[in-house]
């Protein structure tokens, strides 16, 4: 590329960045940040939410002016001449940009044609971008109707009709599917790899990071930190170990209680046991006072540097995890654990022509976990909605609770609860209005209302932003607001559709936190994710494709189907590429045909 | 990679040439551009060309002959003859009076006991009484009895009475210049035109910009080699042309359907309508690209350019009549000048000295609007 | 059955927050109604009282100059120009410096003298063939009143038969006594029904529809839930509406208010069930509001507001049996001006009523069928 390999394609100085909030307060999205992006590499932009990852790129984009420092993007100086740079850049915002009323082919022709792609470079480059992202089959198919993981592909192929100098991607995974963000992840590094072409993307998956050869750690509007992964996974090296319960005590509440020593930063249960990250000062021997458990130091990661560096400065991310333990409920479900409390038998959804959901069967016991895994398109949306009585099966049997939610809703829907994957309250409304109507919708009033809002309240720690109004909330704060709805009329089934997607390492930990506290007090959870490594939170998950169930099991059993010759501890992604592979191969007879 | 750079101008017109299919793409496949673009426009035609008219006819009326005398039945007679009138002959006014407190009937005409008699001392009087509520329909319906009145006067009057006495009087001869045969469609159909021509060129483009910044499409876009002036070309255009095919429909809906005549020439009307239709794309980008939301801009459009081109541009009310404040205010609405330059151009024909200002109006209008507009539009998230 | 009241009360007030609470909406909904009053209370008025002539008076003599004074003096005409030649005129009319040109000719004093009839010619200016036909009439009037006028001075007979109208509700013929109350009904027309599409729509479209589908709300619930509160706005907008009228435009109130809102709520819920019919049947906000708007316009333009029903072909006529406005309008036409009872108003009450039953179990149909 023109850049020559010494000087810096992107270089920042002391740049900031400030907006007016909601209360008309400024608030700083980005403070003081300095950095240099060197030519031809992978760099990793991450964070928590609100962190300032966005406003950083549109910076660079040239969308956006910084208020102080200086900023310049291929030599070229973004307050002077912004157009330079959109000139010779690629870059894909959060919400691809693509027209979804055009197709797959008028969308690159748009985008060849603002570039001035001539006709025979067009020749050259459609044929290897449609190899590239396998969409060659949909060229005539609406961008609106490409799933999630097309549309993303379909953006990047956009952005690269030309080869960019540069390429910019803000948060180009998330919501994408494991199999296709793998497919986005071979594209990018392809690109860096061949073409030379620099990419800087932002991004919540902090395995995504760690695959980078540069990282920048942005947390409230400040850079941390920058430099190899190795430089972030360093900082919490020999603090990390691999525990094992002698007794089988189960990962999930052995996380939960190892979460709660004061010497434990970081706890999560992986592959059947719990990996922790200890706090810096802590006594030699993990092991002590630790009867039945034992501790095996493994290396240190990408995520578990990221927490440490985070951890001093999370005081306003996330409230002390002890309080997102102790989520009691006053009324928890009468405790006959192990009954089914969901009964799905050979349920089949069509729409028109299309069999969404194809006689899918499972039970769900009462405190269970249950998760429901699956590409984009799979039918885990479908499903859901059929269990939540907010669509009517074609046929087969559905009982939520004992009864037929279309025949006896008010009284079944009474017992359950529900959060959208999309901030689903009135963003209108104060978090206080909110509160107040969902426990009248669900029929509570007069002394037990204030009551369970207090407790509401109290537990998600929502009191100081009471009267802010809905939609104006930051992402986490969102979340807490929809999960404390869902639960003020103490529901016996929690419904979590993609809960966590595009949520921070820090506001996941303390959402399934949460869950986990109240499956323990006999509430069924039903969740859908796109976070492999959440699935080991659950009891029990079952996989979905094309609308059959692949797979259903405990995590372990799933990770089990994962193992091969040279993986004998597959992870649970692999373990999720592997079946959702199997079955997309096409059978021997197929095959002859 | 580009083996010969192409000039920055070849460039340019390629992009817009992009941008305008991108936007025409758009129209055809979004089914909300269809109906604004052709179910409104030929509903609006059937509406005004069909439904809607001024001309008073039919009017339901009661004729109450107290006189059953020659001279009363004559009255009578005269009302149940006129096609203004749907005439009943009743002899009680209770049971009238009763018809038109529950709606029936709009008029009464009361010829009294004593009409025969007081005719012939010279001082015959019929009592008519109207609805006044719709106080236009109400004057009209007063103009067509008097009229009726006066005939059967005449027709008395030839009967022999010795008329020396009665004297001369001045009489009325009215021509109506430009519409001679006084039809409400020659004002109306015009007056529709406006309408359409607002309704497609603001309306939808009011839309349109902020259909972008909601769906986030302006972010991608932005990051290309494209310039400012480019995006909105692109967005102007397509509109534009829209409108031009709802123009050309209601102005031959106007000629065939409605037969209103045409007697200025056909270029200057056309030369004056696509600068009304540049001002309506222009005022609907305007406040799109200041708005930046669909729901916001859309009721500002119709309320800033519908509203007032059916109300305050003279279309159906007379400007002259209103008082100073609200006549100021008419002057800021563009549609005020295309309805003059509308009814010069269909009934009275090339009045030059009517249409060059007004013309010269609307041009100054159209491109301060899109220099706003401009201004208005920057590649920045802001 | 309470605990149903209870959600629906819950709803009710859930919904008028969201509409209180943001400023712009409550501008649109509260402040506009009484704008739009006033403005076209003073600007949609057919009444005249500014009509520019010119006059090219031939005849110079003492009875043309009486019936120019009687044109002068009669507060409609304001004359601009007096003429010399008759080819002064085109120039005048085509340029729109006037409305009307009157001439007379050089014998009219003689002709009227000799007991002859002199004619006086009057040319306007058809473009607006509305306002010309109006300007003629009042022209018309000041020559009835310049003859009666001459025929008491010289001692002639008044004409055998004369007409003595008298028009009841409204003596003056003002426009405006017709105009404003049949904008109480085009307004709250336009927003409850607009307000009432675009409620569902927008749950829909931000996701909260779904949210509120899996509480125990049955959908007749949220039906309720939606459509009172736009109802009350609606009620709300028509007083301010009334407001305005009487205490601004002072036009006096001739029949019982209960009457009124009587009609006016089972109007507005057949507004409110079109709102909620139109609201069942879109996918987005977008489409919600044009189908709003596509419905409100032919509502409005056939329901009386601006031409008589009366002048319309039979056709368009019997489409105007299924537009609530035509009866709201009616209704409250005749309850503000001429104060009739309810007794005397069925003929608005039922179809109303009956659009209302429709749309609402038709929304309610939908509701029900569309959570595919």
């Amino acid at each position: 590329m023109s850049v020559g390999s010494g000087v810096p394609v992107i270089e920042g100085r002391k740049l900031a960045k400030s907006f007016r909030g909601p209360g008309k307060q400024l608030v700083q999205a980005l403070d003081d940040v300095s950095f240099a992006v060197m030519p031809g590499t992978l760099t990793a932009l991450v964070g928590p939410d609100g962190a300032g990852k966005t406003t950083l790129i549109r910076l660079m984009a040239g969308l956006m002016i910084a208020d102080a420092g200086e900023l310049t993007v291929l030599g070229f100086d973004v307050k002077g001449d912004p157009q330079a740079i959109q000139d010779r850049i690629g870059y894909m915002p959060q919400r691809f940009g693509l027209y979804e009323d055009l197709s797959v082919q008028e969308n690159l022709d748009l985008y060849a044609d603002m570039h001035g792609v001539s006709a025979q470079d067009r020749r050259a480059r459609y044929p290897m971008l449609m190899e590239m992202t396998a969409l060659g089959p949909f060229t005539r198919r609406l961008a609106g109707k490409l799933s999630g993981g097309m549309k993303q592909k379909l953006g990047l192929a956009c952005t690269l009709v030309r080869a960019p100098d540069l390429l910019l991607l803000d948060e180009p995974t998330v919501g994408v599917d494991p199999l296709s963000r793998r497919e986005l992840w071979d594209i990018v590094s392809r690109l860096v790899r061949e073409e030379g072409v620099p990419v800087l993307l932002s991004t919540a998956y902090l395995d995504e990071a760690a695959r980078c050869e540069h990282v920048m750690v942005l947390h409230q509007g400040k850079l941390l930190s920058q430099g190899p992964p190795s430089a972030v996974s360093g900082l919490a090296d020999g603090r990390v170990f691999d525990v094992q319960s002698d007794g089988g005590e189960p990962a999930r509440e052995l996380q939960a209680r190892l979460l709660d020593e004061p010497d434990v930063l970081d706890a999560s249960p992986e592959a059947g046991r719990v990996r922790i990250v200890r706090r810096e000062g802590a006594p030699e021997d993990p092991g002590a006072g630790s009867a039945g458990l034992r501790f095996s130091p493994v290396p240190a990661r990408f995520e578990d540097g990221f927490m440490v560096l985070l951890q001093p400065n999370a005081g306003q991310a996330g409230p002390a995890k002890d309080d997102a333990a102790d989520m009691k409920l006053e009324h928890p479900p009468a405790a006959d654990a192990g009954q089914p409390v969901i009964e799905v038998d050979k349920v089949v959804k069509r729409f028109g022509d299309f069999v969404a959901v194809d006689q899918i069967s499972f039970q769900i016991r009462r405190g269970e976990i249950f998760g429901l895994l699956g590409p984009n398109g799979a039918g885990k949306t479908t499903t859901f909605r059929m269990l939540c009585g907010l669509l009517r099966p074609t046929s087969g049997g559905l009982k939520i609770a004992g009864a037929d939610l279309k025949r006896s809703p008010a009284s079944a829907r009474q017992k359950i609860g529900y959060v959208a994957q999309k901030f689903s309250l009135y963003a209108q409304l104060s978090v206080a209005e909110n509160l107040d109507f969902f426990a009248s919708a669900y029929g509570l009033y007069g002394a037990r209302r204030r009551q369970r809002i207090d407790w509401a309240m109290a537990q998600f720690q929502l009191g100081p932003i009471a009267n802010q109004l809905g939609g104006q909330l930051p992402g986490g704060y969102k979340q807490r607001l929809a999960t404390a709805a869902a639960l003020l009329h103490e529901p016996d089934i929690l419904f979590l559709d993609e809960a966590t997607s595009g949520a921070d390492p820090l506001a996941r930990r303390e959402f399934w936190r949460r869950i986990t506290a109240l499956a323990q007090q006999g509430v069924t959870v039903i969740v859908t994710t796109h976070f492999m490594v959440e699935a080991e939170y659950c009891d029990r998950i079952a996989i979905l494709d094309s609308g059959r169930v692949l797979a259903q099991g405990s995590p372990a059993e799933i990770r089990a189907r994962g193992a091969t010759a040279s993986n004998a501890q597959p992870t649970m992604e692999d373990a999720f590429i592997a079946v959702i592979e199997a079955a997309r191969a096409p059978s021997p007879n197929e095959r002859a045909a | 990679m580009t083996a010969v750079p192409p000039s920055p101008l070849a460039a340019k017109a390629r992009r817009v040439a992009a941008l305008i299919r991108k936007e025409g793409w758009q129209i055809v496949r979004d089914p909300s551009s269809f109906a604004i673009g052709v179910v409104l426009p030929l509903m609006l035609i059937l509406l005004f060309g069909y439904a809607m008219s001024l001309d008073v006819k039919h009017v339901p009326i009661a004729v109450v002959l107290e006189d059953p005398s020659a001279q009363g039945r004559e009255i009578a007679a005269s009302f149940q003859l006129s096609s203004y009138f749907n005439t009943r002959v009743t002899r009680s006014m209770a049971e009238a009076q009763e018809e038109m407190l529950s709606g029936e009937i709009d008029g009464i005409v009361r010829v009294p006991a004593d009409f025969a008699r007081r005719v012939a001392q010279g001082d015959g009087q019929v009592q008519l009484i109207v609805n006044g509520i719709d106080g236009n329909t109400a004057r009209i319906v007063e103009a067509y009895a008097a009229a009726a009145v006066a005939q059967s006067g005449a027709r008395l009057d030839a009967e022999g009475q010795d008329d020396s006495a009665s004297g001369g009087q001045a009489t009325v001869e009215s021509q109506l210049w430009f519409n001679s045969a006084n039809d409400s469609r020659y004002f109306l159909v015009p007056g529709l035109i406006v309408l359409i021509i607002t309704l497609i060129g603001a309306f939808m483009t009011s839309m349109v910009v902020a259909r972008e910044w909601e769906r986030g499409t302006f972010e991608a876009l932005f990051v290309t080699p494209v310039r400012t002036d480019e995006i909105l070309l692109g967005k102007t255009v397509p509109y534009f042309l829209l409108g031009l095919g709802g123009m050309l429909l209601s102005m031959a809906a106007a000629k065939f359907m409605f037969h209103v005549p045409i007697r200025g020439s056909l270029t200057a009307l056309m030369g004056v309508s696509m600068l009304y239709l540049l001002v309506s794309v222009a005022t609907g980008l305007l406040i799109s690209s200041s708005l930046k939301s669909q729901f916001l801009s859309s009721q500002v459009t119709l309320l800033v350019t519908f509203m007032p081109a059916l109300m305050l541009s003279g279309f159906i009310y007379d400007l002259r009549s209103v008082p100073l404040a609200i006549r100021l205010i008419s002057y800021l609405v563009p549609a005020r000048y295309y309805v003059i330059l509308l009814q010069t151009l269909f009934l009275a024909g090339d009045v030059w000295s009517v249409i060059w200002p007004n013309a010269l109006i609307l041009a100054v209008v159209a491109v301060v609007l899109l220099a706003l507009t401009r201004r208005a539009t920057r590649k920045s998230l802001g | 059955m309470l605990a149903s009241l209870r959600r629906i009360l819950a709803l009710i007030r859930k919904e008028i927050l969201a509409v209180l609470k943001d400023a712009r909406t409550r501008n649109m909904l509260l402040i506009q109604p009484v704008l739009q009053c006033l403005l076209f209370g003073y600007a949609a008025t057919l009444d005249l009282n500014n009509v520019p002539y010119a006059v090219l008076d031939r005849d110079r003599s003492t009875a043309s100059s009486a019936l120019l004074a009687k044109l002068d003096g009669s507060g409609v005409f304001h004359r601009i120009a007096n003429l010399t030649q008759a080819d002064q005129m085109k120039r005048l009319i085509d340029n729109q410096t006037v409305l009307l040109v009157i001439q007379i000719d050089p014998d009219f004093q003689r002709r009227l003298s000799a007991g002859e009839d002199a004619p006086v010619q009057m040319i306007a200016d058809g473009r607006n063939s509305n306002t010309a036909g109006a300007a003629l009439g009042y022209a018309g009037a000041a020559v009835d009143s310049f003859n009666a006028d001459w025929r008491a001075d010289h001692g002639l007979p008044p004409s055998p038969i004369t007409v003595s109208p008298r028009a009841w509700y409204n003596a003056n013929l003002e426009t405006r006594w017709n105009l404003i109350p049949a904008l109480v009904g085009t307004i709250t027309l336009m927003s409850t029904l607009m307000l009432s599409a675009l409620s569902v729509a927008r749950e829909r479209e931000e996701g909260t529809f779904d949210q509120l589908l899996v509480t125990p709300f049955r959908p007749v619930e949220i039906m309720a839930g939606k459509a009172i509160p736009a109802m009350m706005i609606g009620v709300v907008q028509a007083t301010n509406a009334l407001l305005v009228a009487q205490l601004w435009f002072r036009i006096p109130f001739a029949g019982s208010y209960v009457t009124l809102y009587v009609g006016l709520i089972l109007f507005l819920l057949a507004a409110v069930g079109i709102g909620l019919f139109v609201s069942s049947i879109a996918a987005t906000m977008q489409q919600a509001m044009l189908y709003a708007f596509v419905t409100i316009m032919p509502f409005s333009l056939l329901s009386g507001l601006t031409t008589p029903i009366s002048s319309m072909p039979a056709v368009m006529q019997d489409f105007t049996l299924i537009n609530p406005l035509r009866y709201a309008i009616d209704l409250v036409h005749r309850v503000y001006l001429e104060g009739v009872g309810l007794d005397r108003l069925t003929p608005d009450l039922w179809p109303m009523a009956i659009i209302a039953a429709v749309t609402l179990s038709a929304a309610a149909w939908m509701f029900r069928n569309r959570l595919e």
